[in-house]
């Protein structure tokens, strides 16, 4: 982890006041700033809101958003809405498990794909919606969706190439 | 001056209007072209997107499918008869804009959302201003009770009653919340709202608060909305600056300040009393009512809570007159509602109609009817708390107690249209499976319930159902409404009882025959390949995860059934629609 990500979060701890309202924020801004909700980032946000660890815990475990594991570079939602389920979203996660060799809720070995599922993102026009990291790309079927991973895969790939010639 | 406004809500993006804004923005500058370009929201004509409207001299022409080169050909002044949707404010190509009376969008898809000027140009403020210098705060409820606005987030409860109680509550402070968690798939009508018109729900905001005597402001709004998000936050720091938040307004002792609330993804927040634990940083469980929130709410103070769409409603009203809005609708619900058609339909979108539509009027005339070669089948309305509503009820007028009475729910207006190709058993199922992965775990019936309702459906579908399920699914349902505390628990069970209701064969034919007459439940579907139609193409032999398929070039192919899986990936690749399912 680096000091960037520890500084940014250590920020938000300052302008709190350390109120209970203030949980939520804190511990999204530790998922911003790491990607996850790391065990420090719960002793730190107890320290100053005076809540029990167990307490902020529960509430991690409680909401969709946060994570206790880190993710991947491109965070991949499949959009699960009634009008995806209805045009084949089914199909666009099993591609991406097939593509990506992991499931729903994993992160591949080099830390680049994580594969989620999200209830609904509204743009059910669109039907079926991927979302990667803030992009919405919608009216996929599974070989615009392969093609579109595959060009991913290849630039990450260089991109890594290039850092360690580097 | 020619000024192009580009689509950029959400669902504009997502058709590539980013591309589209970011490659005019390049253009503008440029010698000898005298060029503005600004966003707008969403017009609600979603099977078009990308839009961009041309404005020059007074003139406005709407066009759709817009790729950055033809943009650029816009922006130099071409015109193009093929792709041009609508004219100033003629009728649209496909004829969805006249059906339509839009209150609550009236600025969607017209103003830069990003420019108070825009927002005060078409009428912004002035009804805060009406109220804040020449109505008193009864005054303003008795126009919003008279009106007969009744919330729009579900519940259907009458506004101007609800104001009413928060405002009889004694109190130093009092809270006004913007229930902007909208979290029914299949809804779109809030995220548009606060993308395109977000000065609109402030103002609105504004006038519940002078009206309750509420001097604070929270807008809880979902994570998963992060332009509506964006869009919010420069309202709310623009409409500071300008005055119309903050301390003192229009120099009278009215003081309202606004905050967000970013949700953290949970779909029971959208109930009230677990939106307010989770603006309080608690677990989003629901709690007991009474006290209701008018009495007690955020932090034990008396708290209005007003879901996105009716406090856009609110200005309107306040300007034009009570009997405006009554004037539209039915007996039972006044004035208009904003639905989002989607699902297996043409001319999916956002569409704002007064009460009182039949849904056959709202699928076919205005949706453009489901996809060609399909027969629609029914509509799903009020997402996981709603139900399925059969084709042959196409007649009925949509209202809160007509819509009830079938099963379902208003809810916030979601509605998705289904075709032969959707399994009804399937449709329960997957809403089943989303209320049990959201149940808070509070009520047992509700937590344990649903989890053994899903199990059942699970095994209707995958062929293993059993002669007594159906009474099962019943009995559970029954007690699980019976016994939950929120609006989720008791609602629930709706999708599975109404598909019984009214698709009640379907569920036969998956446990008596093994067969999904929709050919949806992979399980009990076989794929073949029509041997006169494959063009031997080899794209679905290529797409098949499990090689299943084999065959030579521009010979015809064939499925290996022992070794299938019925992914349906070759369906969806087939470009000749050579893969039969039975």
């Amino acid at each position: 982890m680096s000091t960037a990500q520890a500084n940014r979060f250590a920020r938000s701890l300052w302008v709190t006041d350390g109120a209970s309202g203030d949980l939520i924020p804190l511990l999204q801004s530790a998922q911003n700033s790491y990607g996850y909700v790391p065990e420090h980032a719960m002793e730190a946000i107890a320290g100053i809101t005076g809540i029990s660890v167990s307490e902020i815990y529960g509430v991690v475990t409680f909401y969709k958003q946060f994570r206790l594991t880190p993710r991947g570079r491109y965070i991949i939602k499949v959009c699960n809405g009634t009008a995806c389920h209805v045009n084949g979203s089914s199909m666009l996660e099993s591609t991406l498990e097939d593509v990506l060799g992991i499931r729903r809720g994993e992160t591949d070995a080099d830390q680049l794909f994580t594969l989620e599922s999200v209830n609904c993102i509204g743009c059910c026009s669109l039907a079926p919606v991927v979302m990667i990291n803030d992009e919405t790309h919608g009216n996929l079927t599974p070989r615009k969706l392969t093609t579109l991973l595959k060009r991913m895969q290849r630039e990450a790939r260089t991109e890594a190439k290039e850092a360690s010639d580097a | 001056m020619r000024r192009l406004c580009v689509g950029t809500a959400t669902c504009g993006v997502a058709a590539g209007a980013g591309k589209v804004l970011e490659h005019l923005k390049t253009l503008q500058g440029e010698d000898g072209l005298d060029l503005e370009v600004t966003e707008t929201g969403c017009i609600g004509l979603c099977f078009n997107e990308p839009l961009v409207e041309v404005r020059e001299d007074g003139k406005r022409l709407l066009y759709g499918n817009v790729t950055p080169e033809f943009a650029e050909r816009l922006a130099r002044g071409d015109t193009d008869p093929e792709y041009l949707i609508r004219r100033d404010d003629e009728a649209d190509r496909d004829g969805v804009l006249p059906r339509q009376h839009r209150i609550a969008l009236r600025r969607c898809g017209n103003i830069d959302p990003g420019s108070l000027d825009d927002y005060r140009s078409t009428g912004g403020y002035e009804a805060l201003e009406k109220v804040l210098t020449g109505m008193s705060p009864e005054e303003v409820i008795e126009v919003v009770s008279a009106s007969g606005l009744r919330g729009r987030g579900g519940g259907g409860f009458p506004t101007g009653r609800k104001w009413g109680l928060a405002a009889a509550s004694e109190a130093d402070h009092k809270y006004v919340i913007c229930n902007a968690d909208e979290g029914d798939p299949g809804a779109f009508m809030d995220r548009s709202l606060l993308e395109g018109d977000p000065f609109s729900i402030l103002e609105g905001m504004a006038i519940c608060a002078y009206a309750i005597g509420a001097d604070a402001g929270i807008i809880y709004c979902r994570a998963e909305y992060p332009k509506a998000l964006v869009r919010l936050r420069e309202a709310i720091v623009m409409a500071e600056e300008a005055g119309w938040v903050g301390d003192d307004l229009l120099g009278t002792d009215f003081s309202f300040h606004v905050k967000i609330k970013e949700g953290a993804g949970a779909f029971v927040c959208g109930e009230e009393t677990a939106l307010m634990a989770s603006i309080e940083g608690k677990r989003g469980m629901p709690k007991f009512r009474p006290p209701y929130p008018a009495v007690k709410g955020l932090w034990g103070l008396p708290t209005n809570i007003n879901n996105v769409e009716t406090l856009a409603n609110i200005p309107w009203i306040i300007k034009e007159g009570p009997e405006a809005f009554s004037s539209l609708g039915t007996e039972d619900s006044k004035g208009t509602k904003v639905f989002a058609l989607a699902g297996r339909i043409q001319r999916g979108g956002l569409v704002e109609v007064p009460m009182g539509m039949t849904i056959g009027e709202l699928v076919f005339d205005v949706g453009g009817g489901v996809p060609e070669g399909r027969t629609f089948k029914a509509v799903q309305m009020g997402g996981p708390s709603g139900g399925c509503i059969p084709a042959s009820m196409a007649d009925l007028p949509i209202d809160y107690k007509n819509i009830s009475a079938t099963g379902a729910i208003m809810g916030s207006g979601g509605i998705v249209v289904l075709d032969d190709t959707t399994c009804m058993v399937d449709m329960a199922r997957y809403f089943l499976a989303f209320t049990q992965s959201e149940s808070c775990g509070k009520c047992t019936f509700c937590r344990i319930g649903t989890k053994r309702m899903l199990e059942i459906l699970e095994r209707i579908t995958a062929g293993q159902g059993e002669e007594e399920d159906i009474e099962r699914l019943e009995k559970l349902a029954h007690q699980i409404q019976d016994s939950s505390l929120c609006g989720l628990g008791t609602t629930a069970p709706n999708p599975v009882l109404t598909t019984i209701r009214y698709f009640r064969e379907e569920y036969e034919a998956h446990i008596r025959d093994k067969k999904c007459p929709a050919h949806s439940c992979s399980a009990l579907v076989r794929f073949s390949i029509d041997a006169d139609k494959c063009t031997g193409c080899g794209l679905c032999k290529k797409t098949c995860p499990v090689d299943a398929i084999s065959g030579d070039r521009k010979e015809a192919h064939v499925i290996d059934e022992a070794v299938c899986i019925r992914c349906g990936k070759c369906v969806a690749t087939c470009n000749f629609d050579a893969i039969i399912k039975d």
